[in-house]
């Protein structure tokens, strides 16, 4: 990773809501702290005392394993305490609102709560009801910022950096927060980012993200130096606007044929689960130019990082 | 807070030659070094431990393993101090287990960061040995930790502050005894 | 009891008058305006530097009684509307149940006697329950005493039963208050369809799903001859619509409300459920389009479409928190501000958008100063600041997204029907 000794913190935040609220020097400043804590995760004893008596609760209203694993395992890499709480939304079911649950939350002195939610703006909110600490770990159509974090601490492990790079994000970009997060976290950070779809998974106003935006998949992949792959959801937001999986394949589809007149050293990237033969073909998912698997890897690096600067993050921001 | 300061310590040319003298001490202290390593306490003692490591091979015409350790994760007031410290990569690309190891930092004082660097230590293996070796000994240690190898001793009383500067960090070498003054 | 208000700067639009008279009120009428009045009466009102105007006319509000007395009701809807300025305000028929009846109609009027500190303007449905299935009998609730029909909160979405409606609306001279909206176009949409809807990951409600409704209603008014107000105007194409066929002679009126020209879908980043609202806050063009028609007449009034929910139902998720603002104790500092101050319009504009206009729309016996008129006065501080704060609200509902706002001018005594319900900012009697 970077060289550059940094000696003075740039962190001044107790919530980590999206990529959208951070500065370039802060999102480099996570990915050089995630560099710091990769070399904790490839140790024998992967634990250091870093968060000793504080507890991070992972509250999911959504379904999640991966995601929810990997916090977990952050957290507890830290040495901090880790409670898991499961719950469903709704607005029809009259339980315990996002803002009472929090405040419930935050009565148990808990330090940091790691949030995913089916409704977009779930973190801001409760980030502001709340004195603890908030991390979204995706939040409806918004942001998932740490997967974006991931992407780029992976890319740039790759390619050594992320500057000037061609980054095409291929797939749902409507109803995706990985799209969203990573259009915010690589332009900041310089790279040239394309985004593809067909037209109507590509929603209003995208353009002012500062991508560039395309329904012809060759135009996403010439020049690229590494293609993001979207999960397309069948089951929900994608269906609507393209009723066959085998029609998305045909066109959009990640395929070794496809990538032939790419880069040889072209990165491809996912942030899973795949659906094979959706958006990618196997021979690509399990390629020489797939990253996929360690981006779950640096996935914990990227999340111990994250829940270390929001938890000692110091001064009044909180 | 500003710091005033009160007398220099040390010069380039005296840092050097504690330096020396050090890498000598080391050099006579085990009969062989084959199963020595140098790791340095980041930041300044990383530094000092490159400078160490290549008077001994100077010496001994062999290069002992350097390393490089990150003691943040590992503080007892990460969640008291009141600047987010930044946390660096420990660098050590070599196995410590059964392995002789001379801790290296600038200032010794409270003997804080020492047990830190201990616990850090342990948790990437388990080493033969550890010494220390420090630059300054200002005393009044905390914990029970003494350095086996001392640049110098220096008496200093509790509102007092020892900076080491380094050409690697701070474009020159010296140390000086400061005094906190109310700014 | 017999006032006079003395010294004041009277805005009278009706009656073309901007200056300073002294306004006699007997037996809960204007009996005269004029110079230096020097008669006998029981107590005088010094006005001196303040505003004196007929009292205001809101089109648009939802008192919630019956059916949601935990939002707002009638007496604590027109509490606010006379903190706001406000002597008469038009409630809407999305109560429980649907105001579609004429029974429905006389249990609001009975409510509206025993508690209301102001009049109020009763809208029945257009469609009974608002289900737009079948058409209410306007005859019947007009003579209960309803004044415009509306199934505001929805549209008409049948284009040939709305055409059935307004030929009965036509027939039965009652205006028709429509509330634009094509439902599948907007269906879950949440905030104005943009860059913004997009970044923060909502449903956006395109411009389309209102002006392309504003179309067809327009369209239907010019076939039937019925007077056809079109509610809460937030985008420029709208606007444009509405222009044109005011040029063309059909019987259109339009209002829009204090938050589409006062924010943008710019206050909607940060998730505060009380800049939701529908149709959503829109671009910066769009208030520029407001403005300009408010200032050129083709908006003619301003409502405030005051809308009250619960800490409850506003403190949730963005998707889950239902639609609306309340507005009545903010919508007249906000036009004092956004446009008299930045000279959209004089004041005497801004009068006839707040109260004159509206008055005339609905053919209601206020608005105006002339004699004979019922003594429904403001009298208004236009150069005093205050901080909107949320204590200070009256409605029962604290949904306002201008809490914290550095508000200007404030309202000091109102009368209705010739009886001062506040004097120097504090009400006159209790009501329940």
């Amino acid at each position: 990773m970077t060289k550059i000794a940094l000696n003075k913190s740039v962190w001044k935040k107790k919530d980590l809501l999206g990529l959208e609220y951070l500065s370039k020097e802060e999102i480099e400043f996570i990915l050089y702290t995630a560099g710091s804590f990769k070399e904790v995760t490839t140790r024998q004893i992967k634990k250091v005392p870093a968060l000793r008596g504080k507890t991070v609760v992972n509250l999911f209203y959504e379904p999640s394993t991966r995601t929810r694993t990997s916090f977990e395992l952050a957290a507890k890499r830290l040495s901090a305490d880790v409670i898991n709480i499961a719950t469903e939304s709704s607005s029809v079911k009259k339980g315990e609102t996002l803002i009472d649950t929090g405040k419930n939350i935050e009565a148990l002195k808990i330090d940091t709560i790691v949030v995913r939610h089916n409704c977009s703006g779930a973190a801001n909110i409760l980030a502001r009801s709340v004195s603890s600490s908030v991390v979204n770990a995706g939040d409806g159509w918004h942001e998932h910022p740490t997967q974006a974090l991931l992407d780029m601490f992976t890319l740039k492990e790759k390619l050594g950096k992320i500057e000037g790079l061609k980054v095409s994000i291929i797939g749902d970009i409507a109803h995706s927060r990985v799209a969203r997060s990573n259009m915010w976290g690589f332009t900041k950070l310089g790279a040239k980012v394309t985004v593809c779809a067909p037209a109507m998974l590509i929603p209003e106003g995208i353009e002012k993200f500062g991508v560039k935006a395309t329904n012809d998949l060759a135009e996403a992949l010439d020049g690229a130096d590494a293609i993001n792959v979207l999960r397309m959801q069948f089951e929900r937001d994608s269906a609507v606007a393209f009723p066959s999986k085998l029609e998305y394949f045909k066109r959009y589809g990640i395929t070794s044929e496809k990538l032939a007149g790419c880069g040889k050293n072209i990165v491809v990237m996912h942030p899973g689960p795949i659906n094979r033969g959706i958006e990618m073909s196997s021979e690509v998912a399990d390629g020489k130019n797939s990253v996929i698997l360690d981006q779950v890897t640096n996935g914990i690096a990227v999340r111990m990082a994250v829940l270390y600067l929001v938890s000692t993050a110091k001064d009044g921001q909180r | 807070m500003t710091l005033k300061e009160k007398s220099r310590v040390m010069d380039k040319d005296a840092i050097d030659k504690a330096l020396e003298r050090i890498a000598h001490e080391i050099i006579e202290h085990f009969d062989s070094l084959d199963n020595v390593a140098i790791i340095g306490i980041k930041n300044r003692g990383a530094h000092l431990a490159v400078r160490l490591v290549s008077k001994i091979a100077r010496i001994t015409k062999k290069s002992p393993p350097l390393g490089a350790l990150d003691i943040t994760l590992y503080r007892d007031d990460l969640t008291q101090v009141s600047e987010q410290p930044v946390v660096h990569a420990t660098e050590i690309d070599f196995n410590i287990d059964g392995m002789d190891i001379v801790l290296v930092d600038d200032v010794l004082f409270t003997g804080r960061t020492i047990r830190s660097a201990l616990d850090a230590l342990v948790d990437l293996g388990r080493p033969g040995r550890i010494q220390l070796a420090a630059l300054i000994d200002r005393g009044h240690r905390e914990l029970p930790i003494r350095a086996d190898y001392v640049g110098k001793n220096v008496p200093t009383s509790a509102d007092e502050v020892v900076e080491v500067k380094l050409s690697e960090v701070d474009g020159k070498d010296e140390v000086v005894l400061c005094e906190k003054a109310p700014s | 009891m017999r006032y006079i208000i003395k010294h004041g700067r009277v805005i009278d639009p009706a009656n073309k008058i901007d200056g300073e008279l002294d306004i006699l009120v007997a037996g809960g009428s204007i009996e005269k305006a004029e110079k230096s009045l020097t008669e006998k009466c029981d107590k005088v009102i010094d006005a001196k530097g303040r505003i004196v105007a007929p009292g205001l006319v809101d089109l648009h509000a939802h008192l919630r009684e019956p059916g949601r007395e935990d939002k707002e009701t009638v007496a604590s809807g027109t509490r606010a509307a006379v903190r706001g300025g406000f002597t008469t305000v038009t409630c809407m028929p999305n109560t429980e149940p649907a105001i579609d009846s004429p029974e429905v109609v006389r249990r609001v009027r009975d409510i509206v006697a025993k508690d209301a500190l102001c009049n109020v303007a009763i809208a029945g449905a257009i469609t009974l329950s608002r289900a737009g299935k079948r058409i209410a009998d306007f005859a019947k609730m007009k003579e209960a005493g309803a004044v415009a029909v509306s199934d505001d909160g929805s549209s008409v979405a049948d284009s040939a039963l709305m055409e059935d409606a307004l030929k009965a609306a036509a027939l039965d001279a009652v205006t028709v208050m429509c509330h634009c909206e094509d439902a599948k176009l907007s269906a879950q949409g949440v905030v104005n369809m943009g860059f913004i809807s997009t970044k923060m990951g909502l449903k956006g409600i395109s411009s389309a799903s209102e002006y392309e409704i504003v179309a067809r209603d327009i369209e239907l008014a010019a076939k039937t001859g019925a007077a056809v107000h079109i509610c809460h105007v937030s985008c420029k194409e709208s606007v444009e619509l509405i222009r044109r066929a005011k040029s063309a002679g059909v019987r259109v009126t339009a209002e829009t409300a204090p938050h589409y020209f006062a924010l943008t879908e710019d206050c909607c980043v940060t998730y505060d459920t009380n800049m939701k609202m529908n149709p959503p806050l829109r671009s910066k063009e769009d208030a520029d389009a407001l403005r300009k028609a408010i200032a050129d007449g083709t908006i003619d009034a301003i409502a405030t479409d005051h809308a009250p929910h619960t800490d409850s139902e506003k403190d949730v998720e963005f998707d889950y928190a239902p639609f609306g603002v309340i507005g009545l104790e903010t919508a007249l500092s906000l036009s004092i501000m956004e446009l008299v101050d930045s000279k959209i319009v004089s004041w005497s504009g801004l009068i006839s958008k707040l109260s004159y206009n509206p008055a005339k729309i609905l053919g209601l016996k206020a608005g105006t100063l002339s004699k004979g008129a019922p003594a429904d006065i403001v009298i208004i501080d236009p150069n005093k600041e205050y901080i909107y704060k949320k204590e200070l609200i009256e409605s029962k509902s604290k949904n306002s997204p201008f809490i914290g706002w550095s508000l200007k001018g404030k309202v000091t005594d109102v009368f209705v029907g010739g009886k001062r319900v506040m004097e120097d900012e504090e009400y006159r009697q209790p009501c329940l």
